[in-house]
């Protein structure tokens, strides 16, 4: 119970600091807005091509937007030395990290849902027909963005170039989540539920979600602390 | 002592390769593919000496961890880097075999992507190691990104897996293989062959990179005073 309230109090301590300041949240909103408008000039629109690249288009948004959010995440914290001070705090790396990742969750959740409205009104396309379904595989594909970006996040805080490398980094390894996402998504955006082989790729976004999170939650003590 | 052992495997390494090449030429062509067959006597003995490469350096990262030890890096980043270019090789025979049997270069398929989706995570794994200049820093970190590649790999060979494929199944020392005996023989000792070849240059890259750290710590001793 304790190590779940430390888990709280960082993330809380995260999403206070950023709806005050609102730099990161306002730089991926944006970016994402960007990012869908060039899109439309990319892709002959109509109905039925909408549907089709809606899936793909959507979670590279969430990327793209996704790591401009969780780049700051560790970043934020290099002046005036309070990552130190966090690392120095008694709470375990894992307690600290996790509680990072589930403000940059809440903060990746917020933005992906701005972006769905936003495209379901631009580009004309209802995504609501299976809601229930699409907000489990955004929830899963969401924790795989938000964990790999904020154990990467934690990695290159200290070193030059950061901006360029976190990218580089983190689409490799998010290759199969990003499948996953975009494959479920394809067929729920067509208003089909998930079902038949699809079951499979969704055992595999949860896969990656759990053995990702056990491993970087057992690793993060070197990262940080070495 | 070292030095010497070092060029004895190498040269016996060259050797089997030559003696490989001259068995291989002499191979009458397969029946549908003709003479780009042979391509397979150097694209699966490849693979999987990279992959081996893979292993190793996931091993060593572990250890590095565990013990803080410096020679486990400088292993790490030997074996990447030899394991790269095994891998790289392995991408261009197999796109060549592609060009003229399939027509195309490249085929977005369960094999060619995983290939290259880990090549792709193993040069960032080099790339991380320039952007970061403390040398004890650089390890844990090179260390942390090395064993996230190494468990990332099955998972998008799993998840490609789930699309179709078109990439040739295993045709030597299975069932349903349609490889004669000596051809397997041939592979055996061209696997042979690369992995002693890998583990040389492995030897060699590891020297560099211990003689470079000394040049390093000199350095900085020079400057302390």
């Amino acid at each position: 119970m304790a190590f779940a309230r430390l888990v709280f109090v960082i993330a809380a301590k995260d999403l206070r600091a950023e709806l005050r300041t609102k730099e990161a949240i306002n730089a991926s909103a944006a970016f994402a807005l960007v990012i869908l408008l060039l899109f439309s000039f990319a892709f002959d629109l109509d109905p039925d091509t909408n549907r089709e690249i809606a899936s793909g288009l959507l979670w590279l948004v969430f990327a793209f937007a996704g790591t401009l959010l969780l780049n700051r995440s560790f970043a934020r914290e290099l002046p005036n030395d309070c990552l130190d001070a966090l690392v120095a705090a008694p709470i375990s790396a894992a307690a600290l990290f996790l509680g990072k990742a589930l403000a940059n969750y809440v903060l990746l959740i917020a933005i992906e849902l701005l972006s769905l409205v936003v495209f379901g009104i631009f580009y004309n396309v209802r995504w609501t027909v299976q809601f229930g379904e699409l907000m489990l595989v955004l929830a899963l594909g969401t924790w795989a963005l938000t964990i790999m970006g904020t154990i990467f996040s934690a990695l290159t805080v200290n070193i030059r170039l950061r901006e360029v490398m976190l990218p580089i980094l983190i689409y490799p390894f998010m290759v199969p989540a990003l499948m996953g996402a975009i494959q479920l998504t394809l067929d729920l955006m067509a208003g089909k539920p998930i079902g038949g082989e699809k079951v499979s790729w969704l055992e595999m976004l949860l896969g990656f979600d759990v053995i990702y999170t056990a491993v970087t939650v057992f690793l993060v003590e070197h990262v940080l602390v070495g | 002592m070292r030095d010497k052992i070092l060029y004895l495997l190498g040269a016996a390494a060259i050797l089997i390769v030559a003696r490989n090449i001259y068995v291989i030429a002499g191979l009458p062509g397969e029946e549908a593919q003709g003479a780009i067959f042979k391509i397979i006597f150097f694209h699966v003995p490849l693979a999987i000496t990279a992959l081996t490469c893979g292993t190793v350096a996931c091993v060593a990262s572990i250890l590095y961890l565990v013990k803080k030890e410096m020679k486990y890096d400088a292993l790490a980043v030997s074996v990447t880097e030899v394991g790269l270019a095994f891998l790289a090789g392995n991408l261009i025979t197999g796109s060549i075999w592609a060009r003229i049997i399939w027509g195309v270069w490249w085929a977005w398929d369960v094999r060619l992507t995983s290939a290259l989706v880990c090549w792709i995570l193993y040069a960032s794994y080099l790339m991380i190691r320039h952007a970061v200049e403390e040398p004890t820093q650089r390890a844990k970190l090179a260390a942390v990104v090395s064993i996230f590649a190494f468990i990332d790999v099955p998972i998008v060979i799993l998840s490609i897996r789930l699309f179709r494929t078109q990439h040739p199944g295993p045709v030597f020392f299975s069932s349903s293989g349609s490889f004669p005996h000596d051809w397997s023989m041939i592979m055996m000792w061209n696997l042979f062959a690369m992995m002693m070849l890998g583990a040389v240059m492995t030897m060699i890259r590891l020297r560099q990179e211990e003689v470079q750290r000394e040049i390093d710590s000199l350095r900085r001793l020079a400057h302390a005073f």
